[in-house]
């Protein structure tokens, strides 16, 4: 019989068990559905990590003072050390570095804002004009920080404080005072709500030098650094220890993270995470495969007598294997089609329900999860087939 | 041309030994009409199972048309059941899922022949059987004599040598099974060579050659 008239066979063979062909194709639809939806799931919280972490800036080097590591095996050992603090100076030599296309100092700090009898305790970044670009900020009115012109007490504040402090919407050129010192509002953020923990609608933005004035402090919080591109990330990061150690006198007390490493460290959690998910889901296919198997055999026993009429007429063994074979692929790939269009459906559901996250099953996962269900439905299908191809002619017409 | 040279088939019932067929021997030339009679359990049906390379004898050598068919592997003997032989049985066994046509039609697929000639050759057998309005139906909803007419078209769709009847109206009333054994007959005149198995003296009487069985023994060889 050749593969046409096999699968046309088997396929009208299918048809016409409808509910035994539809329970088992719906159980085989349900693994794939699960193994598509849940790595959308998995998926898709990854691309909301990583999403999360473009957010706060592209190709970013983040200079810490102090040095995160266990020193020396004997007490004495870090009393020899002098952590140095990390100046408004280490930041402009930095800046300098051919790698580096720019960066901001920063100094973060709690403050009270008032105006117009209303006062309120918010938190304030001390930084330049290149904080915007860096942390890939945006403004709704007026302009940033003015590039060269820290010792002008300008504040940026962010949408919710514009909104709270000036209702009538009339922000930019009003005064507002901070701490002790009276600022001109010259910008409002963008609204752009939380992003990792941090709500920027809820933040005033100042000079660098205004902010060291205020907490009383000369030494910075952070050095945010953009490299020049994704590939100089790591030269910048060297770079950067190697000027920093010079300037501090050859002591390493500073500590220099990349973005990118923290996103390796997230992106490779939530693959794992995703493909744990998807594991499980797949005994699900494992659990639809036995269940093929169970029909299959069953076929085998109710079909005995119709069987030994096919090899009475000729058929030979290897037909009678091939149909049954064949009947069991038509199943796996019916319950793998159907559970695919389940799967998209599911997690496109997901996506209406929760828009922040962008649950899109992973090309690998839907073609893993319908290669999962035609290999089992296949392998489930090999027992019952021989079983099938052995019977004895003679029994199986008499139908025992 | 059947050949059988001490033929035995021994089965095996828990620790007793059956010898369904012993040490027989028989000659059908080509386009012989013959039935086979007996008791139940004398050997006749598997006799016609040995024939028709359903069952293999446990010793003894089988004949057919001139080539030892005794050792051939499974498939070729499954080749050589769809191309020489026919088989006709009690109880039809027509696929249920299968209409009347497809039925008649899957001898062809087995041997590989293509759709559209296959379907000139289907009608054509619906057309000799007198099924050509049925042939849509499936077995479900066709009499027992139409049931059995499909189950004959089936079997000589290929044009076998030999056509071998397992009681091929024991499912039948008197009239229907009348109608069936003369289409049998009638492919017999054409050339086709014919052995029936039955109990049904009557019926046995119809053949040109009577052979009786007792015990998986020929008693009885006359014409």
């Amino acid at each position: 019989m050749n593969l046409r008239d096999t699968l046309t066979l088997s396929f009208e063979t299918v048809v016409s068990y409808r509910t035994r062909s539809l329970l088992i194709v719906l159980a085989m639809a349900l693994g794939v559905a699960a193994v598509v939806v849940l790595t959308a799931l998995g998926d898709g919280a990854r691309r909301y990590v990583v999403g999360q972490f473009s957010s706060l800036g592209t190709n970013l080097v983040i200079v810490l003072p102090g040095r995160a590591e266990t020193s020396g095996g004997f007490p004495g050992a870090a009393l020899g050390q002098t952590p140095r603090d990390l100046t408004l100076e280490d930041a402009r030599f930095i800046g300098q570095l051919p790698q580096v296309r720019r960066y901001a100092p920063l100094n973060v700090g709690v403050a009270e804002l008032t105006s117009g009898g209303r006062l309120r305790e918010v938190t304030v970044l001390g930084s330049t004009s290149e904080l915007l670009p860096i942390r890939h900020m945006k403004l709704s009115q007026g302009s940033f920080l003015a590039h060269g012109s820290e010792r002008s007490a300008q504040i940026v504040l962010g949408s919710q404080l514009a909104r709270e402090f000036f209702p009538d919407g009339k922000v930019i050129g009003q005064r507002i005072r901070l701490g002790d010192s009276r600022f001109l509002v010259s910008g409002v953020l963008a609204v752009q709500g939380e992003s990792m923990g941090f709500n920027s609608d809820e933040i005033a933005i100042i000079p660098i030098d205004y902010a060291q004035e205020l907490f009383n402090t000369s030494t910075l919080f952070r050095i945010l650094v953009e490299a020049r591109s994704r590939n100089a990330i790591e030269p910048a990061k060297a770079a950067i220890s190697h000027a920093l150690k010079l300037r501090h006198d050859g002591e390493e007390d500073v500590t220099v993270i990349t973005q990118d490493a923290v996103l390796a460290t997230f992106d490779r959690i939530l693959r794992a995470l995703t493909l744990g998910v998807a594991g499980i889901a797949a005994i699900s296919l494992a659990v639809a495969g036995i269940l093929v198997m169970n029909v299959m055999l069953v076929a085998v026993a109710q079909r005995t007598s119709e069987i030994g009429l096919l090899k009475a007429i000729g058929a030979p063994s290897a037909d009678i294997r091939r149909l049954f074979f064949a009947e069991a692929l038509w199943l796996s790939l019916a319950g793998g089609a159907l559970g695919y269009a389940l799967g998209h459906f599911g997690a496109w559901m997901i996506r209406l329900a929760y828009p922040v996250l962008p649950a899109f099953p992973p090309t690998w996962a839907s073609v893993a999860g319908v290669a999962t269900a035609l290999l089992t439905g296949i392998i489930a299908s090999l027992l019952p087939a021989s079983r099938a191809a052995r019977l004895d002619p003679v029994l199986a017409l008499s139908g025992k | 041309m059947i050949r059988l040279s001490a033929i035995t088939r021994v089965f095996h019932m828990g620790d007793q030994e059956v010898r369904a067929l012993n040490d027989i021997s028989i000659d059908i030339a080509s386009g012989e009409y013959v039935s086979i009679m007996g008791p139940s359990g004398s050997g006749k049906s598997t006799l016609l199972n040995v024939i028709g390379l359903l069952d293999r004898p446990d010793s003894g050598r089988y004949e057919l048309d001139g080539s030892d068919v005794t050792d051939l592997s499974e498939t070729e003997q499954a080749r050589v059941r769809r191309e020489k032989i026919g088989f006709v049985f009690q109880s039809f066994h027509l696929v249920p899922r299968l209409t009347a046509a497809e039925n008649i039609e899957l001898p062809l697929m087995l041997e590989g022949i293509a759709p559209l000639e296959r379907k000139s050759r289907v009608d054509t057998a619906l057309d000799a059987f007198d099924l050509k309005d049925r042939a849509l139906h499936r077995p479900a909803e066709l009499s027992g004599g139409q049931r059995q007419r499909v189950a004959i078209a089936r079997a000589t769709i290929l044009r076998p040598t030999a056509l071998l009847a397992d009681e091929p109206t024991g499912n039948l009333d008197h009239r229907i099974g009348a109608e069936v054994m003369a289409l049998l007959e009638g492919l017999n005149q054409a050339g086709t060579t014919l052995i029936v198995v039955t109990h049904d003296r009557e019926l046995g009487a119809r053949a040109h050659r009577h052979i009786a069985m007792r015990d998986g023994e020929i008693v009885a060889d006359e014409t």
